[in-house]
């Protein structure tokens, strides 16, 4: 390990005179805290991806600078301003929603690129031609996971649980509930719960229960999921779980019943059981830093980083222009090229902000993904 | 039978506030002292429980065992380094100081076991009593955690009444200075009161956990909170108030998720509690006791 460290720093040191300096990559994200779990995985996907594009000596090396901001709207503020500080001259935004709606106002204003690995809500990218997001906005999950149940005639009965004081599980919750009468799904029941009462479920299930729902929408992240399940198991309540992107990781936690997540399916634009080349590399170098199987929230880190480097290459862009230059150039590449990354093929984005590319239906199958298609 | 079943759903709810709120409010009773590290007292507890017996394999039983140890002694050096050197100091302070803390621990138990949620294994399994042909069921950690409530609740009432320390406790409540004339040591009393709620804290830690079985370092922050409204609601310094408080606290917010709305279940909850406090100041089973000037 050591020596491979050795390499990449000679490498490192001898591109960056080789070549001049690196392109200062800054983000935010929750690295402590009970949010720390999908900041440290962004992290840890980006550095991979510059090291390896470090280690390659093209003309693009990274540096990259991670801030702590505690999935903290205020925080996140300050750690872009300390990364402006430090030089930064193109964005990660930040992780999750609530901060990148902050950091994302911040870098309309200061004409700085930004990408966010996985900040999903519509607000980040809304009305900011620089801000550019890797994940699925929120509405395009609900639309696509209604359109999903509804094309496979997984069933006709829904429910709906969300998170009411959270915007990612709200979006995917609006459109979701929007979509489901065009294709045919009735909504028979919509319960919600909050931080401070994401305990206890026996209501939420019941009413589902009672009126008879046959699948569960389940629009939130997987630790109150891993709740949902355990409930609905002690109660006897068996139907179809679907979830979305915030769902994954449900299989890494500590201690976790696997055969509770049995047959819950979820819609996620990263399997890391993938066979294609670049998927197994990457999850290879992650399990040996990191001793886990990547989620997507590494990957989109780590696709992040690579969609950053074709748009500088394309642009022939050099890392002594300054921010707002690249910003323009950054702007110009990502409206029209496509990316190819670990979490889709054939990615584009509007000139909105927001990505497209085709969710893959998984399901949990003795403990593991399984793809659906 | 739904209204049945939301019922029992409240009360384990309720009985998981209610053991919660006993430590609440056995430390604010004695040390007129809110902890609000209590909650977090209770993630170490959890923590530690849950370090025993999924990795050394260890009996449920004496990984409780292990974690009122550990917590107890928790408990004590908290006590012996951010609250006793304040013993003099205005009450805000010492709240301020238990805010830290309550950071400091979360803090610290992320340093120590990261953020990623573990599934605490139950202490006594996921079993439930079923009744009229498993129409009701009725878990057993709900039953245990219930049982416990009151066996806690008994030998507290007794110890507080009948012993010799129970008898030192109840003086410095009511007036330290007056105490420490008559030779009651103070801050050994003070330390006692911890040492005994941060023990009650875990095994508060390892029911909540059988209960709801997500272990994080923020594990213990929400419940505390709203065990001590629960402690609030039954008044504050009560013993038998923290467990009806608890209870209610519990089938009141099942009852508001069931009936009125899901999304407004705590505020209907804070607003019921806002109307006993209107009508009871000292809360259900508290004593309003008169200030003489």
């Amino acid at each position: 390990m050591k020596k491979i460290l050795t390499c990449a720093v000679l490498i490192l040191a001898m591109s960056a005179s080789a070549f001049g300096a690196a392109f200062k990559l800054g983000g935010t994200a929750p690295l402590t805290g009970g949010a720390a779990i999908y900041g440290m995985s962004a992290r840890n996907g980006a550095q991979i991806a510059v090291d390896e594009i470090n280690a390659m000596g093209g003309d693009i090396q990274f540096e990259l600078r991670y801030e702590d901001d505690t999935h903290d709207a205020e925080k996140a503020v300050n750690a872009y301003n300390a990364l402006k500080d430090w030089g930064m001259q193109i964005s990660l935004s930040s992780v999750t929603s609530k901060p990148a709606e902050a950091t994302a106002a911040e870098n309309f204003s200061d004409r700085i690129f930004a990408l966010t690995p996985s900040a999903s809500s519509a607000a980040v990218t809304e009305g900011k031609d620089n801000v550019f997001q890797m994940c699925f906005v929120d509405p395009n999950q609900g639309t696509a996971s209604a359109q999903y149940i509804a094309s496979k005639g997984l069933a006709k009965k829904v429910a709906v649980i969300w998170k009411n004081d959270d915007v990612y599980s709200k979006g995917v919750r609006d459109t979701f509930v929007e979509k489901a009468p065009e294709v045919g799904l009735e909504i028979v029941s919509e319960t919600t719960f909050a931080d401070g009462n994401d305990t206890d479920f026996s209501v939420q299930l019941t009413e589902a229960k009672e009126k008879g729902a046959e699948l569960v929408f389940l629009p939130m992240y997987y630790q109150p999921a891993s709740l949902i399940l355990a409930q609905a198991q002690a109660m006897g309540y068996a139907p179809k779980w679907f979830g979305i992107d915030g769902m994954d990781g449900i299989l890494t936690m500590e201690g976790f019943d696997k055969s509770l997540a049995e047959g819950v399916m979820l819609l996620t634009p990263f399997n890391a059981d993938a066979k294609d080349e670049k998927t197994a590399k990457f999850v290879a170098e992650y399990q040996k830093r990191h001793g886990e199987v990547p989620n997507q929230f590494a990957a989109d880190g780590y696709d992040c980083v690579y969609a950053f480097c074709q748009a500088l290459t394309l642009a022939k862009a050099t890392p002594d222009m300054d921010a707002e230059t690249l910003c323009a150039k950054m702007v110009e590449q990502f409206t029209t090229m496509t990316f190819n990354g670990v979490t889709g093929e054939n990615v584009k984005w509007s000139a909105n902000g927001e990505v497209s590319k085709d969710p893959k239906g998984m399901v949990i199958q003795n403990g593991a993904y399984v793809g659906l298609d | 039978m739904i209204f049945l079943n939301y019922f029992i759903s409240g009360i384990s709810l309720g009985s998981i506030y209610a053991i919660i709120a006993l430590g609440y409010t056995m430390v604010y009773g004695i040390a007129k002292m809110l902890n609000f590290a209590h909650g977090d007292v209770i993630m170490v507890g959890g923590y530690v429980c849950f370090y025993a017996v999924s990795r050394y394999g260890l009996n449920p039983f004496l990984g409780v065992a292990i974690a009122m140890l550990v917590c107890t002694l928790l408990g004590i050096i908290v006590e012996r380094l951010a609250y006793k050197p304040l013993r003099q100091a205005p009450s805000l302070a010492v709240l301020i100081t238990a805010i830290g803390m309550s950071y400091f621990l979360q803090n610290t138990a992320l340093l120590l076991w990261s953020s990623n949620p573990k599934v605490f294994p139950s202490v006594i399994g996921r079993g439930a009593f079923k009744l009229f042909d498993g129409k009701l069921s009725v878990s057993h950690v709900t039953v245990l955690t219930i049982a416990t409530c009151l066996v806690i609740m008994v030998i507290l009432s007794l110890f507080i009444s009948k012993t010799r320390l129970g008898k030192a406790m109840r003086a410095c409540s009511e007036d330290k200075g007056a105490a420490q004339l008559m030779g009651i040591n103070v801050n050994a009393t003070i330390s006692m009161t911890f040492a005994i709620g941060s023990g009650l804290a875990a095994i508060a830690g390892a029911l909540l956990c059988s209960a709801y079985p997500t272990l994080m370092p923020t594990t213990g922050s929400l419940p505390g909170i709203k065990a001590f409204t629960a402690a609030v609601f039954g008044g504050i310094g009560s013993v038998p108030g923290a467990f009806l408080g608890g209870l209610m606290l519990g089938v009141i917010e099942i009852f508001a998720k069931a009936y009125i709305s899901s999304q407004l279940s705590d505020a209907v909850v804070f607003a019921v509690l806002i109307v006993v406090l209107l009508v009871k100041p000292a809360g259900l089973l508290g004593r309003a006791i008169q200030e003489k000037v």
